[in-house]
Formats: C-alpha cells, structure tokens, sequence
C-alpha cells in the first residue's frame, strides 16, 4: 500500500504531464500550419512532399529527423550548399526566411509530426535559442 | 464487356482532351543557342535587381539589404541603404536608373519597409542620388500600408514609359480576399507615379474617393516582372499564380485583372479558388503558364546580337530553374523556349545598354549571354 501510493501519484503526474504537452504540442503544430503555408509551401508543397532533385522533401526526410540541430539551424538561418535528403544530393538554396525563434519551432514542429512524420520530441523555444549559425 | 469499352472510349476522350492543350503551353527546348553563358559576377545570394548606370557599371541588388556596386570586375558596396524588412519573399527588392540619369542622378529602389504603427513591413518605393558609393538625398515616394508579418506577394519590380511616368507593382501581400479587389486597400495593384513621387491627375482613380490615388490597375496577385515594349511603349507585366495560372498582362489604364475572382490557377493543396477563368469588366491575360513556372524578372530583346531573338520576351522561371524565352506576334505567344536548363532559380533578366542579356541565378551570381554567331 505504501508503495502504491507514490506510484499513483507519480502516474497521474506523468501522465497529466504528458497531456499537456500534447496540448502544447498541438497549439504549436496549428500555429506552425500558418507558417507553413506563408513560407513554405510554394517549394516544399502541401503534403511535405518537395520536388524531386530540386526541393528536398519533408516527409518522411532522413535529414530531417536525424539531424535535429541542422535542421533547426536551415530553419532559422537558411541553407545552402550541398544536403543529402534520402540518398538524394540537393545542391540548392533556402534564403533566410527571417522567422522569430518561436515561429521556427512553431513550424518545425508541425513538420516534425505531420505527413506520417514522428519527430521525437517537441521543438522548444529554448532549443531555436541556442542554435547559432 | 460492355463497361470496359465505355472506360476505353472515356480513356481515349480523356487523351485526347489532355493533349488538346494549346501548344503555347509547351515548352520545349531550343533548337539553336545563339550564345555562351559566362558567369560575370559571382558569389550573390538572391540578386533580385539589376540596373546599368551610364558608363557600364551595373547596380545589384541583394535580397538581404546589400546595394551592390559592380564595375570593371570590382564589387563595391554602396553605403546608407535604408534598413530593409527581411522576411519570407521580402527584402532590397529591385532598382532601376531613370531614363534621363545623366541629367538628374536618380535611382530608385523598391524594399520591404517596416516603416509605420503595425508589426510587419510593406513595400516602399525611395529614390536617391550615389555620391561616392553612398546612397544621399534619400526622398520617400510611396509606403504601402498596412504592414502585416505575412512574407508574401511584395510585388516591386518598376518600369519607366516614354512620357517618363513611372510604374511599379505591389503585391497582394497574402491578403487575397482582401486587397486585390479593394480600391481603397494598397496591394494587389500596378501603381503609376511620376518620378518625384507625385500622382498624375489622369491616373484612373483620382476621382474616387478613398480610393489609392497612384493605382493604375488592379486585381493583380504579384506581378514581379515588368518592361517596357520596345515599339508599342506599353507596359507589359507578368505576375506570379498561386499552383498554375501565372500570367503576363499589358498594363491598361483602370483595367482589372480580377485576381481572385478569376484564374487559371488552384490552391497549393489542389482545392480549387474558383471555377471562373473569365469574367465580364475583368481583363484575359494574353498568356497563362500552366504548370507555373514562378515567373521573375522579364525583359524583350530590342538587339540583333541574338540570331532569331528580337522581338522575344525572355522570363526567369524560380521553380523549374531555367530561362524562358517567348516568342511573340504582336501579343500573341507563338513558341515556348527552354535555355539554361537546370541553372538554378533565374531570379531576374535583363537587357543592358549595350544589348546583351544578363540573368541573375539565385546562389550563383549574374551571367553575361555572349553571343555567338
């Protein structure tokens, strides 16, 4: 009995916790939407699905997923040079989009967990913060 | 049996049909390149402007806010740019000299400004005089308003005519249900200023009240190329579709190209904006791209240095990365043409005063067609 007490407890934390970070996770993911489809969609498309050789896509992207930090770092600052997205070399450009910290996690966000995409965990303010170029 | 000979007839009707497209819309690639491509002035990010001053230095824009000075393989910045708006589409947009430079010392420049009481930024029109590589006597000619964080659709490329007015388009800021079809709301619109910034008493909406005085036309989307006829003087533009329907229209006193309300275009997400193409008081491209090819920059070919070209429209294409060159019949597109294909994003094209074709790739720099015979 003793025991099941701070097991409880700790569950319904846990698990209150987790809810609400679903939520957080959900408000960012609809703001993140907005985002997309003002700075994004022309070139990556609706569904993430990019143009082959030209536009890397974000569903379902290797890079994407494995590489958190440069892809946050894309985001915030933009990309050029060569990437390999899914055995695919893309030599292009992304110009600065000039998004504020949150709206780059907004919109990772609702990249990271949209289009069959599992993105791990939430993409904070915080971790855009510490992203330098 | 039976149904799958109705399948095969609708099969071939459906053939058919897809390949009735007219061939304007086809683009193939050429035959003949009268030229050599040579990269004249590399290492640029986003080269939106260019414009060649009397003794053949050339005037760059970089997206980012940087006045590029360029001469003689020598890049010098120029200094006191006014700060620009940077974000998504917006920035340092285009620059053009006036016609009478030699006499007057004008530049103008289009930027994305954050001038105003809003969060945001919308375009603005300046001039200014370049004194020893610094932009002075800075005048303010136009600030479009409201500012908004959206990063689309700043319009911003400019055109003189012959009388000297000035053109210039804005963008429908990415408000379309807002701006375009509204008179009294900035964006979505061709203006015409005469060079100081004054609004001509003849401009189609001078009369109207509450209505944007400088407009010219309106029911644009975002028109980001823009010239001048060699031989009729009219202002032809082309302006950017959402997925299909980019368009290039000629400027018409008052006219309304009745974007939203018609378009060959679709939404990104493939949901249709309208089912009307046409509409009665609503202006018909004289061509539409089906796919868009995201049209930027555009410029006739007045020279005979390109065998076959005069009289042709060449249009950068952002998306498919290459240069377009249009053959025309008066205002009629009768031949689609593919140069520098897999270049890179032609952000811009310009014919300089001594008649060669300069193109500016996105990441690359501004390459010099040299002609070949």
């Amino acid at each position: 009995m003793k025991i099941f007490l701070p097991i409880y407890i700790f569950l319904v934390g846990a698990i209150a916790l987790h809810l609400f970070q679903d939520k957080e996770l959900q408000a960012s993911m609809e703001r993140g939407k907005e985002i997309y489809q003002d700075f994004c969609v022309t070139c990556h498309l609706p569904s993430g699905e990019g143009v082959a050789n030209t536009f890397p896509p974000l569903a379902g992207s290797d890079y994407l997923l494995e590489k958190r930090e440069s892809s946050i770092r894309a985001v915030k600052f933009g990309q050029q040079g060569e990437i390999v997205v899914n055995g695919v070399t893309y030599d292009n450009m992304m110009m600065n989009m000039g998004l504020e910290d949150e709206e780059v996690a907004d919109v990772l966000n609702y990249i990271l967990h949209s289009w069959g995409n599992e993105g791990g965990a939430m993409v904070t303010v915080e971790e855009v913060s510490a992203v330098s170029q | 049996m039976k149904k799958s000979i109705h399948i095969m007839c609708l099969f071939v009707v459906l053939t058919q049909i897809s390949c009735g497209q007219d061939p304007e819309n086809e683009v193939n690639n050429a035959k003949i390149t009268p030229f050599e491509a040579e990269l004249l002035v590399d290492g640029l990010q986003i080269p939106w402007g260019l414009a060649f001053l009397p003794d053949g230095a050339m005037l760059i824009t970089e997206k980012s806010g940087e006045l590029i000075h360029f001469k003689n393989g020598k890049k010098t910045m120029v200094s006191n740019v006014p700060p620009v708006y940077n974000r998504g589409q917006g920035g340092l947009l285009d620059v053009a000299v006036h016609p009478d430079y030699i006499q007057n010392g004008w530049l103008y420049l289009s930027f994305a400004s954050e001038e105003g009481p809003e969060k945001g930024g919308n375009t603005a029109i300046i001039r200014a005089k370049l004194d020893n590589m610094a932009l002075v006597n800075i005048e303010k000619l136009y600030k479009a308003t409201p500012n908004t964080t959206k990063g689309q659709h700043f319009g911003s490329r400019f055109a003189f005519d012959k009388e000297g007015y000035l053109y210039f388009s804005i963008g429908e800021r990415g408000d379309r249900d807002t701006n375009p079809q509204d008179l009294s709301r900035d964006g979505g619109k061709i203006y015409r200023i005469h060079d100081d910034g004054r609004i001509p008493e003849d401009n189609p909406f001078i009369g109207q009240e509450d209505a944007v005085k400088a407009a010219y036309t309106y029911g644009n989307r975002n028109p980001q190329g823009m010239a001048r006829h060699p031989q009729t003087g009219e202002i032809w533009i082309h302006e950017h579709g959402p997925r299909g329907g980019d368009e290039i229209n000629i400027v018409k006193k008052g006219n309304n190209y009745g974007w939203p309300v018609i378009t060959y275009g679709i939404n990104y997400s493939g949901t249709p904006i309208t089912d009307k193409t046409e509409m009665e008081g609503m202006t018909q491209p004289i061509h539409y791209w089906v796919p868009s090819i995201a049209p930027s920059g555009m410029t006739f070919v007045t020279s005979d240095k390109y065998r076959g070209w005069k009289g042709s429209l060449l249009v950068g294409s952002l998306s498919f990365q290459y240069l377009e060159r249009l053959a025309l019949d008066g205002t009629k597109v009768t031949q689609r043409e593919k140069l520098m294909t897999d270049i890179g994003r032609v952000r811009n094209v310009v014919e300089g005063p001594d008649g060669i074709i300069y193109v500016a790739v996105e990441g690359k720099g501004i390459y010099r067609l040299n002609p070949v015979k």
